[in-house]
């Protein structure tokens, strides 16, 4: 029997030959992560267990993003704690404010995680490196303690379900749209413990930005990682970026999937999440009733440089509707530059929306945009639970870039047609 | 020797049954229940993630979806849920929460799986049984024996069988959680 994407890099990991699904398996870990959340934990368990030494200094990467710049006096503490615990151990791959972004844009960008790589982090997003090829998935504060202290982390071997997707997408439909339908079928738990390999000539055509949007989001269907083989899109990423060696691994031709699904990429339309789940699917253009407070684009999800642009090519021109609050927040400083040097600020300016420093902030209502009891927003982050944004009476609405920002001039749900955007020559 | 927890809170936990397997006498307690679905940011929001004992964290737990909960739930009830228990967020906050408002025990018909580590991890005891689930009722009360994975609701008087814990789970009880594990194969 053959093996997949998942089951080859594992099987790698844990030096075995093969390994199966329901296969509990102790696996060395390429790189691991925690952020300003979870990693302070991890350094209170670390050293609870008496730990006096990390496996490897070079492949820890401590990210302040969730609250920083620091929002408090507590979180500052955290952060501290943080750094000091990377100077105490020789960690680089620590990132403070002026250099750090939101983790899961960060590292790829950084060429810190690549193909092939086994990588954990103390974040549920963890699962976003699988658009490169990699094995990666969130775990908690106590598997990164234990991971950095050893390298090894315990796994059950997934299942993996497969997602063929097959021919052109519709205007404006992006990564977050089709991972938004995916969602919308199978569920929550639909994908629960499970790995998604997602594959056919929709996803060949997709951007690196797309496939990070969707692997983002598979624990959001319950997942344990959302996994693409690597394809020139790829290698053209990784090139001159990844600090390691690139190990590209393919599925074999008769491995194993619990489920296949097919999409025809001519049916996804321009997707929203409504609350408080986000398999509560609909599309964009039957929600034109629903008014909206304020507009989010940015975050782990949605926050990378082609997000920004598609953000800008429905604003420019426009104006934020004046009920309507839009803040864009690009992911990492380089992002952030980029969207600069492009002229992307002026158009966001000139719309009257503001643009923040990295950090995931709002999206899971930690500061720089809390929602007030009965307030709505569209926003192109990865959750809709109830509270996540602010008060537990606060509604999420969750979309992809163009949707959030035709929202934001039009003051409810709306698509870039309805506010008038011009397609940009293919 | 007791699973590594990550803080205070194990005190309440009573019986010294801090562990998956629990040693100790069966728990007891008051069944509080919810849906399918509860997610971490229900179980202990974000917005109190600045905090990392568990006497901070328990002062929230369930806030969002009620309030008074956290006045209302005693040290010693049990929480039962539907399915997906602990979805979202890798926050170990949440179980962190749970131990420290003294629960010694969470019943779902199945768990999100960082949630499902994360109880593994830090020791507290969480059992799978779908039937059980839907043979209690708010209010009841509810013993569990962590051994052998028998569940009574003693206001109905039905007994329920839990899935049994993998043979990984068990060593990883055995060895009393995570990093005594992971420090014992390094050693070895």
């Amino acid at each position: 029997m053959g093996m997949t994407i998942t089951e080859k890099i594992l099987a790698r990991a844990a030096g075995k030959s093969g390994v199966e699904p329901g296969e509990l398996i102790m696996a060395k870990v390429d790189f691991c992560l925690g952020n300003d959340i979870t990693a302070p934990i991890a350094i209170d368990e670390f050293e609870k267990a008496g730990f006096d030494s990390v496996f490897d200094s070079e492949r820890i990467a401590l990210i302040p993003d969730h609250f920083t710049p620091n929002k408090d006096i507590k979180t500052a503490q955290l952060v501290k704690q943080m750094r000091e615990f990377c100077k105490r151990f020789g960690i680089r791959h620590f990132y403070d404010v002026g250099r750090v972004g939101v983790e899961h844009a960060l590292l790829p960008e950084m060429g810190l995680v690549g193909p092939g790589d086994v990588v954990i982090g103390a974040d549920s997003h963890t699962c976003t490196y699988g658009a490169l090829g990699a094995f990666a998935t969130g775990v908690g504060s106590t598997d990164l303690a234990g991971a950095m202290a050893t390298g090894e982390v315990w796994f059950r071997v997934p299942e993996s379900i497969k997602f063929v997707i097959e021919g052109g997408l519709p205007p404006y439909v992006t990564g977050k749209d089709i991972i938004l339908y995916t969602i919308g079928q199978t569920g929550v738990d639909g994908a629960l413990y499970q790995a998604m390999e997602f594959t056919g000539s929709t996803v060949d055509g997709l951007s690196i930005e797309s496939r990070l949007t969707i692997a983002n989001m598979a624990v959001e269907a319950g997942a344990k990682n959302g996994i693409f083989a690597a394809d020139d899109t790829t290698k053209a990423y990784v090139f001159g970026r990844f600090i390691r060696e690139p190990r590209h691994v393919y599925s074999d031709a008769d491995a194993a999937y619990a489920t296949t699904y097919r999409w025809n990429a001519g049916d996804i339309p321009l997707m929203v999440a409504k609350p408080h789940l986000p398999s509560n699917t609909q599309a964009a253009a039957e929600l034109n009733s629903i008014r909206i407070d304020q507009v989010v684009i940015g975050s782990c999800t949605n926050g990378r440089i082609e997000d920004l642009r598609m953000a800008a090519e429905v604003l420019r021109g426009q104006k934020v509707h004046p009920d309507v609050r839009c803040i864009v927040i690009p992911a990492t400083q380089a992002i952030w530059q980029q969207a600069m040097e492009e002229g992307l600020f002026g158009v966001f300016l000139d719309a009257e929306a503001v643009v923040s420093a990295p950090t995931c902030g709002p999206c899971l209502g930690g500061h720089m945009g809390i929602l007030a009891e009965g307030e709505r927003a569209v926003s192109t982050t990865n959750r809709n639970f109830v509270g996540r944004m602010g008060h537990p009476g606060s509604e999420v609405y969750l979309a992809g870039p163009y949707v959030a920002a035709a929202s934001a001039v039009a003051g409810h749900i709306a698509t870039p047609d309805q506010v008038g955007t011009r397609r940009a020559a293919a | 020797m007791s699973a590594t927890t990550a803080s205070g809170g194990d005190a309440a936990v009573g019986g010294g049954g801090a562990t998956p397997t629990g040693a100790g006498a069966p728990i007891q307690g008051r069944a509080w229940t919810f849906g399918r679905d509860v997610d971490t940011d229900l179980i202990i929001a974000a917005r109190y993630l600045n905090m990392k004992t568990a006497e901070e964290l328990a002062a929230h737990i369930m806030e969002d979806a009620d309030p008074d909960f956290p006045q209302k739930v005693q040290p010693g009830d049990i929480l039962v849920a539907k399915e997906n228990f602990g979805c979202g967020s890798s926050r170990e906050h949440a179980p962190m929460a749970i131990k420290g408002a003294g629960i010694p025990l969470v019943i779902a018909k199945s768990f999100a799986r960082i949630f499902y580590r994360n109880a593994f991890n830090t020791g507290l005891p969480i059992l799978v049984a779908p039937e059980a689930v839907d043979g209690i009722t708010e209010g009841d009360t509810v013993e569990a024996d962590l051994a052998t994975g028998v569940i009574r609701n003693l206001t109905t008087g039905v007994t329920f069988q839990a899935d049994p814990l993998p043979a990984f789970m068990r060593e990883l009880v055995a060895a009393g959680g995570l990093l005594p594990y992971l420090k014992a194969r390094v050693a070895g």
